[in-house]
């Protein structure tokens, strides 16, 4: 009994000098896991290294889209068709972190909407409208989809397709359209970047809290969501019919380059997979990460090793992608079974990330903080 | 025996004690109702979600789109009207009907602490806590009393006893005692918490909260009744609910306990508080010492006792319902709400609804954030009752909107304190084929593990 109330008088006393300040960090000691280092490491070695890599090809694009615009030709379409593969690429690798400025600005939603609004970006076109980009209801008529429609998609060959640039009826409204979409990815990135490299990268890392506002538990919702909203449901999902009950093929992303569209889920699911282990992003070395932190709380658990199961998990998925033909509009057309066998296999890591993953961490799915019991 | 129970309805006591709890419980009401509304959770909870949750036979219970402020706002004007004792008896009554209304709108919100308040509401109907200290009693004279029945007092703190001694048996068991779960998760989570942060990562810290919670819950009761223990007592209280209350977000609730356990102490504290009440607000207090002693006449005693014993043997052994059920309590939650099962879990899961036209076997699945929010759909996905009534709900939007010959079918896994999570309900069963009812559910599958103890 006296060591009873000697333990409860002891815990007061941490207690009486405790708040419940939500934005308090600490330095962990010797024997905690470091999520400051860890969130470092995120800011550091993976975010602002992947931005910046996206801001030097989204100005590539610009510059080659600008030199299109000058002289449609096909040296020059071929210039920009690659430099614009390179750069829908490089998104996939920041696609994740729709986090503080980006999170502003809703930025995924400006750059990578799809299906693309074909008809809507034509009319406005054909009626001599200059678009506004920053209406969040043009959302479905810019960004990468769009970008895809007019490099691929206004007409059917690429001699047409030039023509539509160079002596087309509307050929200066294509070209400025053009001109404004590629224009607003490298805006809109450059000020993500100039963000995270002023403020808020020492934010970000800062937020230690285990609050829902802390860096680490929204990162990993953001993580989370990516994974299943877009990568599972967004890429493979949708367009296999999992959520209508029929294909969708219009659904796929680089509808009007279909053959593309396999590299650009597999960049993506890659990219998700070597956050999960803390890759940095020149792949030089691997830091503190959701792979590391699972391993230390089950130290303390003693549970299953949640992280192999993960890991295996994304192998599983990436070799039953691999088994896809480049074109998923083709496969969503005649082998869904095996675009169905591909979202299985994601739907299994889901369950494992958004389940398991986020119970060990202790971090909840919903953002709406209120009591419990 | 019988002489002594009328013995015993005939002691009488200091009316202090049940004026104080009345005007803190009217005052720790007003204060939830109003940070409830500050942090705009009437929006998110009831007015925003299209689909609620009901329980089983209080279907009809809805909110009222945005007339359920108006809802809030009767329970707010009842619980100042309580605290400060106008019109008492109707003023607990309206209390206990809103805010009862409102926690039956959407179990999705469903807390013990809130289950909680509206019994205790509901014994306070019956107790006469505006006999003293009250604006009943200062402009009625005729109505004001300084000694009270002694039961009244002891039906509170008997009430608070069943909460705590319950809530220290539910920890019986083999996770809580001898797996440390599921304070082993969450402790840890909170590594930010100063002074304490690295504490929380130890394991003997984990096996340490474990049982000293399973011990204060057993003994507080008994330690506050005994009067050399009670000032110690009432000193763990408030270390006990301030740490939760730092470790966890568990709101108002801490606070209620502290003040409702003053009803412990004898009515020498309590006069002492009610003179500084005066004080502070220039109220005389001498006008209520008039030595009068409430006494209730017989008939109205009897139907009191009727009342009391039924209340308490209701609550007494509706925590033990989940015996009847075969499988494992917290793997199934068949008989786990109203019996004061605190913290006991960590449980998450994850449910996918797929619709299929039983002729020709097209199908396809949910998208759950169209019907729910992500509160409601993270606690839908590990309660089966939830799983049944929402898939019920699926299935008539569905065929309202033209699908023929629709099944409803469900892939859903859960993970239980940590275990790695499993297929939880059975994903060959048409849940519209199967009614809610309170018999055992066989459309859950049997949980991989054993949970020994009560």
């Amino acid at each position: 009994m006296k060591k009873f109330i000697l333990l409860f008088v002891s815990l007061s006393l941490f207690v009486v000098s405790c708040s419940d300040d939500d934005s308090s960090s600490t330095t962990a000691g010797d024997d905690a896991f470091d999520r400051k280092e860890m969130l470092t490491h995120w800011a550091d070695h993976i975010i602002v290294p992947a931005y910046t890599n996206f801001v030097a090809s989204s100005t590539t694009l610009d510059a080659s889209t600008q030199t299109f615009i000058e002289t449609p030709n096909e040296a020059n379409l071929v210039q920009l068709r690659e430099d614009y593969q390179k750069a829908y690429l490089d998104f996939q690798t920041i696609s994740i972190f729709e986090i503080g400025p980006a999170e502003t600005i809703g930025f995924r939603g400006f750059v990578n909407t799809y299906p693309t609004n074909a008809t809507a970006i034509t009319q406005l076109i054909e009626n001599y409208e200059t678009p506004n980009l920053e209406l969040p209801s043009s959302r479905a008529a810019q960004g990468f989809p769009a970008l895809d429609y007019f490099l691929y998609g206004v007409a059917d060959n690429d001699n047409s397709i030039i023509e539509t640039y160079s002596t087309g009826n509307f050929a200066n409204g294509y070209k400025t359209y053009l001109g404004l979409v590629s224009k607003r990815i490298k805006d809109l990135s450059t000020l993500i970047l100039n963000d995270w490299n002023n403020e808020y990268r020492d934010n970000f890392v800062a937020n230690t809290s285990s609050s829902s506002t802390g860096s680490v538990d929204m990162l990993a919702n953001d993580f989370i969501i990516h994974f299943e909203k877009f990568i599972r449901s967004g890429k493979v999902g949708i367009p296999a019919g999992v959520f209508s009950g029929n294909v969708e093929p219009q659904t796929i992303e680089s509808y009007y380059q279909p053959s593309f569209s396999k590299s650009l889920l597999e960049k993506s699911l890659n990219s998700s997979k070597n956050f999960f282990k803390g890759l940095s992003f020149d792949q030089s070395t691997t830091g503190l990460s959701f792979e590391s932190y699972l391993d230390y709380l089950n130290s303390i658990k003693e549970g299953e090793d949640l992280s192999t199961l993960i890991l295996n998990q994304y192998e599983d998925s990436a070799s039953k992608i691999g088994l896809l033909n480049d074109n998923l509009l083709q496969e969503v057309e005649n082998n869904n079974s095996k675009m169905l066998t591909a979202y299985d296999s994601m739907q299994a890591n889901v369950i494992l990330l958004k389940i398991d993953m986020l119970q060990a961490l202790s971090i909840s799915v919903d953002y709406v903080d209120t009591d419990g019991d | 025996m019988l002489i002594k129970i009328k013995h015993y309805f005939k002691k009488n006591t200091d009316a202090a004690p049940l004026a104080v709890f009345r005007i803190f419980f009217g005052l720790m009401m007003s204060l939830s109702i109003v940070r409830f509304w500050a942090n705009g959770w009437i929006d998110k909870l009831y007015v925003q979600p299209k689909f609620f949750f009901s329980y089983y036979g209080f279907e009809w219970v809805k909110p009222l789109g945005i007339y359920t402020y108006f809802i809030f706002l009767i329970a707010l004007i009842s619980a100042i009207a309580i605290m400060i004792g106008y019109r008492y008896k109707w003023s607990i009554l309206i209390f206990f009907l809103s805010f009862t209304y409102i926690e039956l709108m959407d179990k999705t919100t469903y807390l013990n602490h809130y289950y909680f308040i509206s019994i205790l509401s509901f014994l306070m109907i019956f107790l006469p806590a505006s006999a003293h200290y009250s604006i009943d009693a200062y402009l009625n004279p005729r109505k004001a009393y300084q000694k009270i029945p002694k039961w009244c007092i002891h039906s509170i703190q008997l009430l608070m006893s069943i909460v705590y001694v319950y809530a220290g048996l539910a920890k019986l068991n083999s996770d809580w005692l001898l797996e440390a779960m599921p304070l082993k998760i969450w402790l840890p989570s909170k590594y930010d918490i100063p002074l304490l942060g690295d504490f929380l990562q130890q394991t003997w810290v984990h096996y340490g909260f474990s049982w000293l919670g399973m011990m204060y819950d057993l003994s507080i009761p008994f330690l506050l009744l005994y009067r050399p223990t009670r000032k110690v007592a009432f000193f763990m209280v408030i270390v006990f609910h301030v740490l939760t209350r730092v470790l966890f977000p568990i709101g108002m609730f801490p606070f209620i306990m502290i003040v409702s356990a003053t009803i412990f102490f004898d009515a020498k504290v309590h006069r002492q508080i009610l003179k500084i009440i005066s004080k502070v607000f220039k109220i005389s207090y001498h006008r209520f010492q008039n030595h009068k002693t409430l006494v209730f006449s017989s008939k109205k005693n009897s139907l009191l006792t009727f009342v009391l014993v039924l209340f308490f043997t209701i609550q007494l052994f509706l925590p033990w319902r989940y015996l009847a059920y075969p499988n494992e309590l917290f793997w199934t939650e068949e008989g786990f709400r109203f019996s004061w099962r605190v913290m006991l879990m960590e449980k998450a899961g994850y449910a996918q609804f797929k619709i299929v036209d039983a002729q020709t076997q097209k199908r396809f699945y949910v998208d759950n954030s169209d019907f729910l929010t992500p509160y409601q759909e993270k606690q839908m996905s590990f309660q089966p009752d939830f799983i049944l009534e929402y898939a019920h709900f699926l299935g008539s939007h569905f065929e309202k909107q033209g699908h023929k010959n629709v099944e409803v079918y469900v892939e859903s896994y859960v993970a239980l304190n940590g275990r790695r999570s499993q297929p939880y309900i059975d994903p060959t069963v048409d849940l519209l084929q199967i009614k809610e009812s309170f018999i055992p559910k066989t459309f859950i599958l049997p949980f991989y593990d054993q949970i020994k103890g009560l």
